[in-house]
């Protein structure tokens, strides 16, 4: 693109309903630029998509007994590796679990481990990304670095090693370490985002108004360094909740009795040849709850940010 | 250095500024930052600003004058000389005397689009001078205090719950000078506001900066490129080039005698709106560019492009005074100008 | 294609009577989601060998996409030609093969935008982007081809050209960069150039080297120029006619003389008498009111009326036609008598 097409200035200038003046008034109601983006939002497809997904792996993950009457603890060795029957549609595993009721438990862990390292990786990140952006200088050089020791880090790796180490395997671990391990990506992403909003003008208009310093990060910088970060976080979401999986198929991530894909998926991989459908369902899950919070993310970009389109 | 001088006579300052000097470090290195050398944005610039008058500051890109008015706002810290409000010198200030003095300075910005917070609703923007200094508004006339702002920059008060990109270029521009007269402001400095405006939507904009000028008894620094539109709403006009004050008069005296060479040729080089004037029109054109700030010429920072520069130019600074020849006389060339060798040559011309 | 000598100028006698470049009733749209913007509206205008034409608007008035239609540079799916013919020389550009498009651009018709810095690639030197038109079109070494970018910086007064071949666009100041954009459209001897905007994001002092250079090598070259800008001044210094835009129609065509002398339709007037003049000093300027038009929703009948103070019922509902006042001089207006009359 050699320039600025006209078009794009017009619909700035011009196509933003020009209210006043003596031209017809389109329209009369104010809308906010995040109103704008979640008619954006509702008019997406992919949208939809991904947050009826979503909403139904929230539900499940806080009462599973909606879909299934069958305990993922009640084992029968008796039925192991055994297909559908009824009752049981998926089948059973080697420990002869209903494979079903173990899918459907295993959203809980999934769901939990995504959401809490995204909001905790979120404010980690937003502090120090932040921060470093609005002070700059020594503070800048300094939360930087700190952040790119733990971005050297790649998650999975140091994931293995720190979880094979303390032998943790409850959630709370999980989550504190991928969170510790994951906050500098939104840090890096929150930093620039307060850098490009503080040197707004704007933002000179309230120093010069005599605004304080929280008021200006705050009213001004918070609100328009947002959007960025949430994109960001989404789509973290389903790679946690990939990184999750993958940390608990290796063994070091979540132990049993928690129920997860991860668990499931590595202990039907060595029977594959035998009875695939005890890899088939817990994969095929994991797949899709990954894509809807991926999906929603673009949805999401796409919103709050037009000009990527 | 100066001291702030009472004036004698009917006009009174109220902003005086004296050796004003701001340079940006450029510094090399990650971590231990080393300074290597400095952007001498602004190197020594003094000038009042009287109550009720317009002064046009003119100037190309990189000459300092929006440098000037982020020093005056404060926005930036000087590097060295003072700048007086009503005799007190506001540069060292900070806290609670700063925010004082920021009731009676502000300002109006180039950009329409990039100085309103696109998440507030117009109301919340105008409206915010008031949540920073509530002593000026009591909570409850708030709302009334901004739909007469609205209405006094001439927006449909009704508009109060809208967001900026709602609005055109030129409505918003309005929105900005609403923001900047809401604390009863007595200086508003002006950096390009009109430049980022269509042509028919400038001549409105300035119409109602008149306006509200008679109307609260403001005084302007009024920051453009754009020579016409400041001889138009200036009284006195400042012409700055890399850092420093070259001339500076009335309307008349830098549009009509100009005796500075860098005058002259800006002046001449303003495409006049009149195709008969082609032809006949005498044009100084420059050779090469501005220098970097970051490392000017020595003496007069214009004899690189100068025609008129011998020796002395490179060696001895001219200061910005009445010239010799013309100390004492009453003709319109007698105003004060930083060359060794002012004289009057017309150049404006046809226009 | 492409005359491939080496000896420059002398341009090769032309039919005079044809112009070189004939726009006629080009409508250029672009779907948004919010609807249909319809950027440019029956637009005509033709140039010469030679000639410059001006063509004046503010934003949105459709006058750099009528540019760019022309160009061949418009992003296609936002935007459609539903309508209109674009002749280079006699030949239809929209009806011909994107093979034959490519061909005549660079070589036949160049461009040269506002921003040189956003135009120039940033990681290659300002000679391999110049000595890249010879190689690619004209096959020559790397060697020649740069030799040529040196002789072509020397024509664009560019000082110490044989130096500075090798510096990156970053190096160069805003005018140095326009000069250098200047030469590349320049290359390859295009018989017309398009210049959009191309001194606004200069300095006053650095306009006036650029236009003159500008000026000079369209003498030379016997080229025809269209010159896209919102301002009054830089027509009035090099324009032969002007074509004055508005909301993607042309309101009103004129020799230069004549238009500012005796406009002809009330934007054009009101564009005139905005600029400040000496003896206004002190006084209200004369505003045009209102707001330039919403493109989605374009006014009925002529797009102007809602600003215009000569506004009648017939405005408000019939859209004017472009009316022949004489020699090469249009009127978009229902009352272009009484406007020319003052």
């Amino acid at each position: 693109m050699p320039e600025m097409t006209e078009p794009v200035a017009t619909d700035r200038t011009e196509g933003a309903a020009a209210p006043g003046g003596n031209g017809p008034e389109p329209q009369a109601a104010p809308r906010s630029l995040w109103g704008d983006a979640w008619r954006d939002l509702r008019r997406n497809p992919i949208f939809y998509i991904s947050a009826v997904l979503i909403l139904f792996l929230v539900v499940l993950s806080i009462w599973p007994s909606l879909l299934t009457g069958t305990s993922p603890y009640a084992c029968d060795l008796g039925r192991s590796q055994q297909g559908p029957a009824p009752g049981h549609p998926f089948g059973f595993n080697t420990q002869g679990c209903d494979v079903y009721a173990r899918t459907v438990y295993g959203a809980r862990a999934s769901v939990t481990v995504g959401i809490c390292t995204t909001v905790l990786a979120a404010v980690i990140g937003c502090l120090f990304g932040g921060l470093a952006g609005f002070f700059g200088g020594w503070w800048d050089s300094l939360l930087s670095r700190i952040g790119d020791i733990f971005f050297g880090i790649p998650i999975l790796l140091g994931g293995i090693v720190f979880l094979s180490v303390i032998k943790g395997g409850s959630i709370f671990t999980v989550v504190l370490l991928m969170a510790v391990l994951g906050w500098p990506q939104i840090a890096r992403i929150a930093r620039s985002a307060v850098i490009s909003a503080k040197q707004q003008d704007y933002v000179q208009a309230a120093r010069a108004l005599g605004a304080s310093t929280p008021r200006m990060l705050l009213r001004h910088i918070a609100p328009n360094a947002l959007a960025p970060v949430i994109v960001v976080a989404t789509i973290a979401l389903g790679t946690y909740i990939s990184l999750e999986a993958t940390l608990s198929f290796l063994g070091v991530g979540l132990k049993p009795p928690t129920v997860s894909w991860g668990i499931d998926i590595s202990s039907a991989a060595t029977q594959i040849r035998n009875a695939p459908h005890m890899l088939l369902y817990p994969a095929g899950a994991l797949s899709v709850t990954v894509l809807a919070f991926i999906m929603l993310g673009d949805a999401v970009r796409d919103a709050l940010d037009p000009k990527l389109r | 250095m100066a001291e702030p001088t009472k004036t004698v006579g009917e006009r009174e300052p109220i902003l005086q500024v004296r050796d004003l000097v701001k340079h940006f470090p450029l510094t090399q290195g990650v971590l231990f930052k080393k300074q290597v050398g400095a952007v001498k944005a602004v190197d020594g610039i003094s000038f009042d600003l009287y109550k009720g008058e317009t002064l046009g500051i003119v100037g190309e890109s990189g000459c300092g004058k929006s440098t000037v008015a982020k020093l005056l706002m404060n926005l930036e810290r000087a590097t060295a000389g003072e700048v007086f409000y009503r005799g007190e010198d506001i540069t060292k200030l900070s806290g609670r005397a700063l925010k004082a003095v920021r009731r009676n300075i502000q300002m109006v910005f180039q950009d329409p689009y990039t100085s309103l917070n696109p998440r507030m609703t117009v109301g919340d923007i105008i409206g915010e001078p008031y949540e920073i200094h509530p002593e000026v508004a009591p909570k409850g006339s708030r709302r009334q205090k901004v739909q007469e702002l609205l209405d006094v920059v001439g927006l449909n008060p009704e508009y109060i719950n809208r967001y900026p990109h709602q609005f055109s270029g030129g409505q918003r521009q309005r929105i900005g000078i609403a923001r900047g007269l809401a604390l009863n402001p007595e200086v508003i400095i002006c950096d390009e506001p009109v430049s980022a405006l269509d042509v028919s939507v400038q001549a409105q904009v300035i119409n109602l900066m008149a306006q509200l000028q008679d109307e609260f008894d403001l005084s302007y620094l009024f920051i453009a490129h754009d020579l016409s539109i400041v001889r138009h709403i200036s009284d006195r006009v400042g012409v700055m080039y890399l850092g420093r004050m070259a001339e500076i008069g009335t309307d008349e005296q830098i549009y009509e005698h100009p005796t500075h060479p860098y005058t002259q040729a800006l002046l001449s080089a303003v495409p006049v709106p009149d195709p008969a004037a082609r032809e006949g029109r005498e044009r100084i054109i420059l050779t090469g560019d501005v220098p970097s700030p970051a490392d000017p010429p020595s003496g007069c920072r214009f004899r690189t492009r100068c025609w008129k520069a011998q020796d002395r130019c490179a060696t001895e600074s001219p200061v910005l005074a009445v010239p010799e020849r013309f100390q004492g006389s009453d003709s319109p060339a007698a105003h004060a100008s930083a060359c060794h060798f002012a004289e009057v040559k017309d150049v404006v011309g046809a226009a | 294609m492409t005359s491939t000598e080496k000896t420059p100028a002398v341009p090769a006698p032309r039919d005079a009577d044809s112009p070189l470049l004939q726009v006629r009733d080009l409508h250029v749209e672009f779907h948004t989601r919010d609807g249909v913007v319809k950027a440019v509206n029956g637009v005509n205008y033709s140039v010469s060998a030679g000639e410059t034409l001006a063509v004046l608007g503010e934003s949105g008035s459709g006058k750099s996409v009528t540019a760019q239609a022309v160009m061949g540079i418009l992003d296609m799916p936002p935007a459609k030609i539903p309508r209109g013919e674009i002749r280079f020389r006699g030949q239809d550009m929209l009806t011909m093969s994107g093979e034959a498009r490519r061909k005549l651009r660079g070589a036949k018709i160049a461009m040269i935008f506002q921003d040189a810095l956003s135009s120039l690639n940033p990681v290659l030197s300002v000679g391999y982007q110049l000595g890249e038109m010879f190689r690619v079109h004209q096959g020559l070494s790397k060697k020649a081809a740069l030799a040529r970018a040196v002789e072509l910086m020397d024509k664009v007064k560019i000082p110490a050209a044989k130096n500075r071949v090798h510096d990156f666009p970053h190096q160069f100041s805003g005018g140095m960069r326009q000069r250098i954009m200047i030469a590349m459209a320049l290359a390859l001897e295009p018989e017309l150039i398009i210049a959009d905007e191309p001194t606004t994001a200069l300095d006053v002092t650095v306009q006036a080297q650029v236009m003159d250079l500008l000026a000079e090598l369209q003498r030379e070259f016997h080229m025809g120029l269209i010159l896209i800008t919102h301002d009054l001044g830089v027509v009035a210094d090099v324009a032969d006619k002007i074509a004055v835009m508005y909301a993607g129609r042309i309101v009103e065509t004129a020799p230069v003389h004549e238009l500012y002398k005796n406009p002809a339709h009330p934007y054009t007037r009101g564009l005139l008498d905005s600029i400040p003049r000496l003896d206004q000093k002190g006084q209200e300027l004369y505003a045009i009111k209102g707001l330039p038009p919403n493109l989605l929703h374009v006014p009925q009948g002529c797009a102007f009326h809602p600003r215009c103070p000569k506004a009648q019922d017939i405005c408000r509902t019939d859209a004017p036609a472009l009316h022949t006042l004489g020699e090469g001089r249009r009127s978009a207006c229902h009352f272009w008598k009484e406007t020319v009359h003052g």
